[in-house]
């Protein structure tokens, strides 16, 4: 096995190698960092990394159509799914690290150094060889082949892929659609509500001041003390905000019946209906 | 290309992305952490394919990438819809079924 090595490391060339070992590097580590990460954003970008190396090694391994779909539908559409659900979902909350179900993270890692062994006996004792040489299949005609290969021998399984496709939309379509309980609030009622409640004028605006124009400065108060109704409550939810609108930094979690207040899915896009 | 590397590799990712799902309790993470194990056995695919000189693990990683997409266009919305009621994307907080 050693020897066969040998041989298809001197058959492939060495760039190929290298550029092998520079990849599997750099997508291990992405991928730990992926699972070590607090925060969903930061393992967003390490996945991206992943896949773009993972890119790269179907390009090194002979497959030029699979990484260029792999860039475009994984990272391209796939993580930027991602990315857009986590805006919503909330950016900046970060994973508690703090075990709930006590000993469940050291039992995961057996599981998991037990995974790998199983897998490393499998794989060890399978004596994969070196590569077959590359013929027609690969080179120049890969994209034809594949679509003779598709549109032959995997046609069914093809025409499936369109029906799921379908079916995933439709189902996307349904499970995001949120029914609406009450009736939408018109212009006049939402007038109407402004006037009766405690604040007719508009909300005071963010502050502006020589050392920093932002959307996160909170306005001054005449007495100097910063004024919460100026900043958008995520914003003020920031580290290093001048406010703690609910407590000390965590966001507080409404209840279900009340609008969104930090960026969900159904906030209002006025801050005059959120504050009560 | 050395397909036993390549396959060496899927492995490794695969068995992170394993035990990112099993520690991880954030419902957005675990997501990412499957998709990990996909392109894992992606990767194995198109290694094989490459071994035996075929491409017939290439189409297969195909559809793999087909189904991993529109299965997180589905598992994505109901992650949304879950949010939307609980206000938390923790898999610890959905437990209304436990018992």
């Amino acid at each position: 096995m050693n020897a066969a090595h040998v041989l298809a490391a001197s058959t492939v060339g060495a760039g190929a190698v290298v550029a092998f070992w520079i990849l599997a590097v750099i997508s291990v580590a992405a991928a730990l960092g992926l699972v070590l990460a607090p925060r969903a954003v930061h393992g967003a970008v390490l996945l991206a990394v992943v896949m773009l190396s993972l890119a790269v090694l179907y390009g090194v391994a002979g497959a030029p159509f699979l990484a260029f779909v792999q860039i475009i539908v994984y990272t391209g559409a796939v993580l930027m799914l991602f990315l857009f659900v986590l805006m919503i979902v909330g950016v900046s909350a970060a994973d508690s690290m703090r075990e709930t179900i006590r000993g469940q993270r050291l039992a995961a890692g057996l599981a998991g150094i037990g995974l790998l062994v199983l897998l490393a006996l499998v794989v060890g004792h399978a004596a994969i060889g070196p590569a077959a040489p590359a013929g027609s299949n690969y080179g120049v005609l890969n994209v034809q082949r594949l679509a003779q290969l598709i549109f032959t021998r995997y046609v069914f399984p093809f025409e499936l892929t369109s029906a799921l496709l379908i079916t995933a939309a439709l189902g996307a379509m349904v499970l995001a659609h949120r029914e609406r309980t009450s009736p939408k609030p018109s212009q006049r009622d939402l007038a109407r509500q402004r006037v009766r409640g405690d604040h007719p004028a508009p909300l005071p605006g963010p502050g502006v001041y020589a050392r920093g124009d932002a959307a996160d400065m909170p306005a001054l108060l005449p007495d100097g003390t910063p004024s919460p109704l100026s900043l958008n409550p995520v914003m003020a939810r920031r580290r290093g905000s001048a406010i703690r609108v609910p407590g000390p930094g965590v966001p507080a979690p409404l209840p279900p019946g009340e609008p969104g207040k930090d960026g969900g899915p159904d906030a209002e896009p006025d801050r005059e209906g959120a504050h009560p | 290309m050395i397909p036993g590397d390549y396959v060496a590799l899927a492995v490794i990712l695969f068995v992170i992305g394993a035990v990112g799902v099993l520690i991880r309790r954030n419902a957005m993470v675990i997501f990412m952490c499957i998709e990990l194990m996909l392109n894992a056995v992606n990767l194995a695919f198109v290694a094989f394919a490459r071994l035996h000189g075929t491409i017939d693990g290439q189409v297969i990683a195909f559809f793999v990438m087909v189904v991993a997409a529109a299965e997180v266009v589905v598992g994505l919305a109901i992650l949304m819809a879950i949010f939307r009621s609980r206000r938390s994307a923790s898999v610890d907080d959905a437990n209304l079924l436990k018992y």
